[in-house]
């Protein structure tokens, strides 16, 4: 039996100790005499958040699959762990070997959000790696950053040594190859950085230095050596049916937030909904095959004994084979008493036939994502719902027995006046209203229906057509949240209505880090300095903490997220080479201007530019 | 078909609380591949009952769960296939079928045996030199000796002092320091190993850490006494499976 790293009495009185333990069922352990890299792969927030995430088990088989690579886990310690550990100077440890992660050749930080950044110095810190890239020696842990934060990676550029822009899949084994010659070599870590560099996908912040206009924004930003590419690229998988998907999942002893298997279906999206920074970054849709996919629920199954399968992917409606795939779910998982859950499907009668079977409609609710309250306002998003698609979805739902409705809205959209707020408390209304024109004695198990909305504030994210739009501020995220809750209160069906709203605080923080540049890293390391940490969850996030480190370093969020941005204004993000190009980006957002729809890709091509990728959906419309 | 199991639960698996183990045990036997009969409804799950939670940081030897499969191999074959599926630290010891009308083991539970032990760390620190002790031989007889130990615990309302001497079956010094104690369990009357060391320290003026011992619960009874005897027997060995019971021609 393994020795912990933490002794018992230290697990037994912190909570849920099973994070610490690494025993997981079908976790991979390696003897360290045949292993030539140790890579600790981190998701930097808690145990139950991090385990939910399918693209680390993807790495972590990708990498363990290598005889020479063992790929190990590491969470952020929970709060009390965190203290424990700082009192007693116990270094963070990974999961399997219970060895400290300064020990390790990599270490791999998965960026989720935005508002894990003070965790990835809780987790440098804990492990005894320097917190600036600038500060580390050879020998030092080699720190990787990856996921959809990494497009705009400057906030954060101080702190890794590379980032790596794409999908995971494609250039790791690369990087091995090349760390293990580097080393034969006896490379320096600078010299061995510099041919990463030339790795297509791979970004080394220190090589590349940005400069400033007097106005503060970027005037340029340069490779500092020769040799290396002046935009890095987004790898893409080009077959989705040709890759590592795991076919033996870690399945934790506590209950984590994704307690179950995790098909993924596809990847990209051809809706082009101008708010979504995923819907841009992760073209060109690319759809895995049926068998592939059944025989991955299968094998899943077996290895796992989960009693849920939930569908993965940005609009599973788009899936082709949607009806095939579904019809063999539920007779394969009725008879071994499987539930399954389908997340991200559009309301219409396949998909309410399709919940109908695997839900309890009595006990369950639908969502709706129609993002804005009027017509205008989702034609400015792009987002191709009409008010007839959502009324006639929410009748036939209420036929069906459905009579709790949710509905997610964004305030703070891009040319949102008055009447598109207002129009949010008006269209959960009419739906309420389509519920209460059903003869009572024929309406669904209860004689009421509950409407619940939601609402976020709007933060505009890089490589979306509103890249250089204004966020709103906070007094007008307030009036916007307070006009809405008084329509909600004064329409017809108020008393069917429920409203929820996001606070203002963190959006306006997370829009700062989502476009903002290197001199961010100074404010970062400051309130990270001065306590903040885990500041996704509210009831750590210090917004005094977050406003003194801005002022201490003399750097404006106001700046980053109210300015219009002109057309022309170079962006910190704009050697990053995502895929789609900015040439299109600006169409939409003069399109978005003007209310103007785009079609889908399926649809028509719009030239976004993954047409370059020469895969998916780009493929299919040519033929 | 009723079937009890028996499984050891040591090492890191004792970090693992008793819901989480019951999850661990729902995945475990559709890997193994046990016929399962489920509940009925939108979120059908297994039908299993656990005889007695064991608390966090112990470990156990002979911990019981009931379960009903609608079909079963032979019980060795079950076992084998059930271990195959443990993680490290979790042993499946035992399955056997049950009589169709035996009483599930939370209901008959009535008495474990158990072994408290210095946490690995703490012996070293604290007793370098002498064979590690946690109590003398004297001290134990003179606790038992007594007629009536109360301890304050606390109740939904109030505290209450509660006699926890009969509920001591047995309590003996182990070669080797460790103490060994048999104690009543169940619905009825049920004593936990921790609070008997901590009214043995508070006797003798001894501090009491929680987290310096090991306790193992070693095995857990029915009692098939009759008049108020008590006859304790494993649960492993209670109303199982005597095949088809034959009518007498």
């Amino acid at each position: 039996m393994k020795k912990l790293a933490l002794t018992d009495d230290i697990l037994l009185s912190v909570e849920k100790p099973a994070r610490y333990l690494g025993n997981e069922i079908n976790v991979v352990m390696k003897d360290l005499a045949d292993v030539k890299i140790r890579f600790a792969m981190c998701f930097p927030d808690v145990y139950e958040i991090g385990m939910s995430y399918l693209g680390i088990q993807i790495i972590y088989d990708l990498l363990n699959a290598r005889e020479d690579v063992w790929c190990e886990r590491v969470y952020s310690p929970w709060t009390d762990l965190d203290a424990v550990m700082r009192e007693r100077k116990i270094p963070l440890f990974a999961l399997e070997s219970q060895d400290p992660v300064q020990d390790f050749d990599f270490l791999g930080i998965t960026i989720q959000y935005e508002m894990c950044y003070t965790n990835i110095l809780q987790v440098l810190d804990l492990s005894g790696i320097p917190l600036l890239a600038r500060d580390r020696k050879d020998g030092d842990t080699i720190v990787i950053g990856g996921g959809p934060c990494t497009y705009n990676p400057e906030p954060i550029a101080d702190f890794f040594d590379i980032f790596y822009i794409g999908e995971g899949e494609t250039q790791y084994y690369r990087l091995m190859d090349l760390y293990n010659e580097s080393r034969e070599q006896g490379l320096s870590r600078k010299e061995f950085l510099i041919r990463a560099a030339s790795i297509p996908g791979l970004y080394v912040p220190s090589l590349y230095e940005p400069t400033y206009k007097e106005d503060g924004t970027i005037a340029c930003v340069r490779p500092l050596v020769p040799g290396i590419p002046e935009k890095i690229s987004r790898q893409v998988v080009t077959d989705l049916n040709d890759v590592t998907y795991p076919e033996k999942p870690l399945i934790p002893f506590i209950k984590v937030t994704q307690d179950r298997i995790v098909l993924e279906i596809m990847r990209g999206c051809i809706r082009g909904c101008r708010f979504c920074q995923a819907g841009m970054v992760y073209r060109p849709d690319r759809q895995r095959d049926l068998s592939f996919l059944i025989d991955k629920a299968q094998k899943m199954i077996e290895a796992t004994g989960h009693d849920e399968i939930s569908l993965s992917s940005l609009s599973s409606s788009d899936y082709a084979c949607l009806p095939e795939l579904t019809q063999y779910l539920i007779d394969e998982c009725q008879k071994k008493n499987i539930n399954i859950s389908l997340p991200s499907l559009r309301i219409d009668a396949f998909s309410l036939d399709v919940m109908s079977k695997v839900q309890d409609v009595r006990k369950s609710s639908l969502t709706f994502a129609p993002e804005a309250g009027t017509q205008r306002m989702r034609n400015v998003i792009n987002k191709g719902l009409t008010e007839e698609d959502i009324l006639g979805g929410a009748m036939q739902a209420f036929i069906g027995g459905w009579s709790r409705i949710k509905l997610y809205f964004m305030l703070g959209l891009p040319t949102e006046t008055d009447e598109d707020v207002e129009g949010i408390a008006l269209l959960a209304d009419k739906i309420a209203s389509e519920f209460y024109s059903i003869p009572k004695e024929e309406r669904p198990n209860s004689k009421r229906v509950e409407i619940v909305s939601s609402t976020s504030f709007f933060v505009p994210k890089p490589f979306t057509p509103f890249q250089w739009c204004r966020q709103a501020t906070k007094d007008e995220f307030v009036e916007k949240q307070k006009l809405l809750s008084r329509k909600m209160h004064s329409v017809l069906n108020h008393r069917s209505l429920k409203y929820n709203w996001h606070e203002f605080d963190l959006s306006l923080l997370e829009g700062v880090f989502a476009r903002g540049d290197r001199r961010l890293c100074s404010v970062i390391l400051t309130a990270y300095q001065n306590g903040c940490i885990y500041d996704a969850w509210s009831e750590y996030f210090k917004v005094d903490v977050w406003r003194e480190a801005f002022e201490k370093c003399s750097v404006d969020p106001a700046f980053y997220i109210h300015r219009e941005r002109p057309l022309d204004e170079i962006f910190p993000w704009d050697h990053i080479d995502i895929g789609v190009s900015r040439r299109f980006l600006e169409r939409e957002y003069k399109r978005a201007r003007q209310g103007l729809i785009t079609p889908n890709c399926r649809q028509s091509c719009s030239g976004c530019g993954c047409g370059q990728y020469k895969t998916g959906v780009c493929y299919e419309t040519q033929d | 078909m009723k079937l009890r199991i028996k499984f050891s639960k040591k090492g890191e698996m004792k970090f693992i609380g008793h819901l989480d183990i019951m999850r661990y045990f729902q995945k475990a036997l559709r890997r193994a591949g046990y016929d399962m009969v489920y509940s009925k409804g939108f979120h059908p799950h297994p039908v299993m009952s656990f005889a007695s939670p064991l608390g966090l940081g112990l470990e156990s030897l002979g911990e019981y769960m009931d379960i009903e499969t609608a079909s079963a191999l032979p019980m060795d074959q079950m076992q084998e296939n059930l271990d195959e599926q443990m993680a490290e630290g979790m042993k499946i010891l035992k399955v056997v079928r049950l009589d169709d009308g035996a009483k599930n083991s939370m209901s008959i539970f009535a008495g474990a045996d158990y072994r408290v032990s210095f946490r690995q760390g703490f012996r070293e620190a604290d007793q370098p030199e002498s064979e590690p002790r946690l109590f003398s031989r004297d001290q134990v007889s003179t606790f038992l000796a007594a007629d009536s130990i109360l301890v304050r615990k606390k109740t939904k309302k109030s505290e209450i002092d509660l006699d926890i001497r009969p509920l001591i079956f047995d309590m003996v010094l182990e070669d080797g320091g460790t103490l060994f104690m048999s104690l009543s369990a169940g619905s009825a009357a049920n004593l936990k190993p921790e609070l008997v060391i901590s009214a043995m320290c508070s006797t003798f003026s001894l501090a009491y850490d929680p987290y310096q011992l090991l306790i193992t619960r070693l095995e857990m009874y029915a009692d098939q006494g009759k008049d108020g005897r008590r006859d304790l027997v494993p649960l492993d060995r209670y109303q199982i499976w005597q095949g088809e019971k034959q009518e007498d021609p």
